[in-house]
């Protein structure tokens, strides 16, 4: 992957007075976003940072003091931050596969040849991904309600006599906020169906007449073609999941019923922050969820070299 | 670096020899694969669909029939039957004989009623040995509009709404105006260190917001914007990456000839972005707009944290919320105020889907 080294470094030729010109117009037009970043990134994340460090606490009038690694100790002792660490990765753990493989899935049958009507399916299958998450949240509370919802209702209907009470039960909650979770596909679904489109139809002309069958085509022409696709959906689905918890916060008050289950881990930093106003410890789980974020982040870039293939180019 | 995942020989298995033209016609194969395809998609996206059904069934049911078991799936209500000034309602009753009448309760009583027969009502009334609560009602389609008209006045909609869209719209021509801006910085100059802070651009995307929120907050409430909407409309002045991006990607399909020749012409460059390039963007400006526009109509964190306690400068999304914490045990004023909070972005939504569904394209797939 090594690129030639330059003796000159890149951004350092001969800017002539008219390219300074030109180039000060970009710090113009550039500059709304340096500003806001400052303002709303650089700044507010060192400040969380350095919040980790002090004592600062709305709900006591301790004076602003510097109190060392107390709220690392704090972290690691705080069973609660590991049970709902734990919450939030064992929902994870049953959201991603969804969440990646059902907009390809839908994709896939969207792209085939032989769907009449794709243009009309795509619409309604990306419809609810602009309906307001509360309203969903509402919408779905009621379709999983053990007895009027209509799942459960076709659950009896098809001979299920003791269906699950979903969003009731610790344990059936976390499939239930999965099938939440599928109104969500549709961005996912739309980024593959242009992945899937922008497919030479060559390639799979080339591989029938080598005789390769659908599933052939699909894992060897197909999933390698569309992979930065996929490996973006997944990125972007592991930051969002690590995140979660605007759902079971609406859904269940915040309360993390039933049963601690829906304690996760960003809804316990919610808390610590708006309902306890302890801002530093606040700040020290925010410091630990951007470091499990950068960390997975950085492994999957890492694996990225092994299996996502950029057509023609060397990244 | 080309090649790696070009058909190779042999990755497929054997070679066939079959000639193209050997192949025998496939169309009716065709149509029946077509047929199931489609009958699968059409049950799928049903389903997919199905809890918004329940919602529209449930908004339009009154309280009596969502509470009862045993009631009709669409909205519906007991048909009574009017006998001496009063209505007795319709069941279905089981006669002793084997067969099932439709009868009009009259005297309801524990372990036996009275029902008149709405055919005879003239004959004397009819005594049935059992329980009539265990016996079915017969109902009528009867759409309960009024649930609408309630949850308009029991959460203030008219001014939820023009809460809800007032910010929609300044945060959306505050983003407009940045991200064209930046965009054209990114997409039309070279200058040192442009690369480097287009990657920190794109790397805030995969940032969590919990690691910038609580600063942001504090320093918020110290200014006194807590309680105010100038926390969710100023930073949308400020740029943010996903639509930074999807314009830059857009300008740099356009051909600088145009752009040249206007400066040769002595235009400078915020001439050259209005008069040249943005005529050109009319689809990406249109994309980022309804993009920011459902965006900010579906925000629901950053108004529950800057305008909590203060109903009036509340938008539709915290309403609801608010509004389902007090009526939960009416699902049908809960479902008619969620279809009326989801209508607006869905109807913009199906009235822009070619600019929307392409501005996803744009920004997911050339990263």
């Amino acid at each position: 992957m090594a690129a030639p080294s330059v003796a000159r470094p890149r951004y350092l030729p001969r800017f002539s007075g008219l390219a300074w010109r030109r180039a000060r117009w970009g710090y113009v037009f550039i500059a709304p976003w340096i500003i806001g970043f400052l303002a709303f990134t650089a700044f507010p994340m060192v400040a969380t940072f350095a919040f980790t460090f002090t004592n600062i606490n709305l709900a006591q009038a301790e004076p602003l003091r510097f109190v060392g690694l107390d709220n690392y100790k704090t972290l690691l002792s705080d069973h609660q931050t590991w049970e709902s660490l734990g919450v939030t990765l064992k929902f994870a753990a049953l959201s991603l596969p969804v969440a990646v493989g059902l907009p390809f899935l839908v994709a896939l049958m969207l792209h085939s040849r032989h769907l009449r009507g794709p243009g009309g399916f795509r619409v309604l299958f990306f419809l609810p991904y602009v309906v307001p998450f509360v309203a969903g949240v509402f919408i779905w509370n009621g379709m999983l309600n053990p007895d009027s919802g209509w799942v459960n209702g076709v659950l009896e209907a098809i001979g299920i006599s003791k269906p699950p009470a979903w969003l009731e039960d610790p344990t059936w909650i976390y499939p239930g906020l999965v099938i939440m979770g599928i109104w969500g596909i549709g961005a996912g679904m739309i980024v593959y169906l242009a992945g899937l489109k922008g497919i030479p139809t060559d390639l799979y002309e080339a591989a029938k007449i080598d005789g390769a069958g659908a599933w052939a085509s699909l894992r060897n022409i197909t999933i390698p073609m569309i992979s930065p696709v996929i490996f973006y959906t997944i990125v972007l689905a592991v930051v969002e999941v690590l995140q979660y918890f605007l759902v079971p916060l609406v859904l269940k008050n915040g309360t993390g019923e039933p049963g601690g289950s829906t304690l996760f881990f960003n809804l316990y930093l919610y808390k610590n922050f708006f309902t306890f106003q302890n801002m530093s410890y606040g700040a020290t789980l925010a410091w630990l969820l951007f470091a499990i974020t950068l960390v997975i982040t950085l492994i999957l870039f890492g694996t990225a070299r092994r299996w996502v293939y950029y057509a023609g180019e060397a990244r | 670096m080309t090649g790696v995942a070009l058909p190779r020989a042999g990755l497929f298995g054997r070679r066939r020899v079959a000639a193209a033209g050997s192949r025998p016609p496939r169309e009716r194969g065709d149509s029946a694969r077509s047929f199931l395809l489609t009958f699968i998609a059409v049950v799928a996206v049903a389903a997919f669909l199905s809890p918004l059904l329940r919602s529209i069934t449930y908004a339009l049911k009154s309280t009596d029939q969502i509470t009862q078991a045993g009631t009709p799936i669409y909205p519906a209500d007991p048909v009574t039957f009017s006998y001496q000034g009063q209505d007795l309602p319709l069941l279905v009753v089981p006669l002793p004989d084997g067969t099932t009448k439709t009868l009009a309760l009259f005297e309801p009583g524990r372990k036996a009623s009275t029902f008149i027969d709405p055919a005879n009502a003239a004959a004397p009334p009819i005594t049935w040995q059992g329980s009539w609560r265990t016996l079915d009602h017969v109902w009528t389609p009867a759409p309960h509009w009024e649930n609408f008209a309630k949850v308009w006045d029991l959460i203030d909609y008219p001014r939820l709404l023009f809460n809800t869209a007032a910010i929609a719209v300044i945060s959306t021509i505050g983003t407009l105006l940045s991200c064209t801006l930046v965009a054209y910085g990114f997409a039309r100059f070279r200058f040192p260190g442009r690369s480097l802070l287009f990657t920190l651009l794109i790397a805030t995307i995969f940032l969590p917001a919990a690691v910038t929120i609580i600063p942001t907050y504090t320093v918020f409430q110290k200014l006194g914007w807590v309680g105010t909407w100038l926390p969710l409309l100023v930073p949308a002045f400020f740029a943010n990456a996903y639509d930074v991006f999807l314009m830059r990607q857009y300008f740099m399909t356009i051909p600088t000839d145009l752009d040249e020749a206007a400066a040769i012409d002595g235009a400078g460059p915020f001439r050259i972005l209005w008069s040249v390039l943005l005529p050109q963007s009319w689809p990406v400006v249109i994309a980022v707009a309804i993009f920011h526009l459902v965006y900010a109509w579906n925000d629901f964190f950053g108004p529950l944290i800057y305008t909590a306690g203060k109903v009036d400068i509340q938008t539709l999304a915290l309403g609801l919320q608010r509004f389902n914490g007090i009526h939960f045990r009416e699902p049908g004023l809960i479902q008619a105020g969620t279809l009326m909070t989801l209508i607006i972005p869905v109807v913009a939504f199906l009235l822009t889907q070619r600019f929307f569904t392409r501005g996803i394209v744009i920004t997911g797939v050339e990263k």
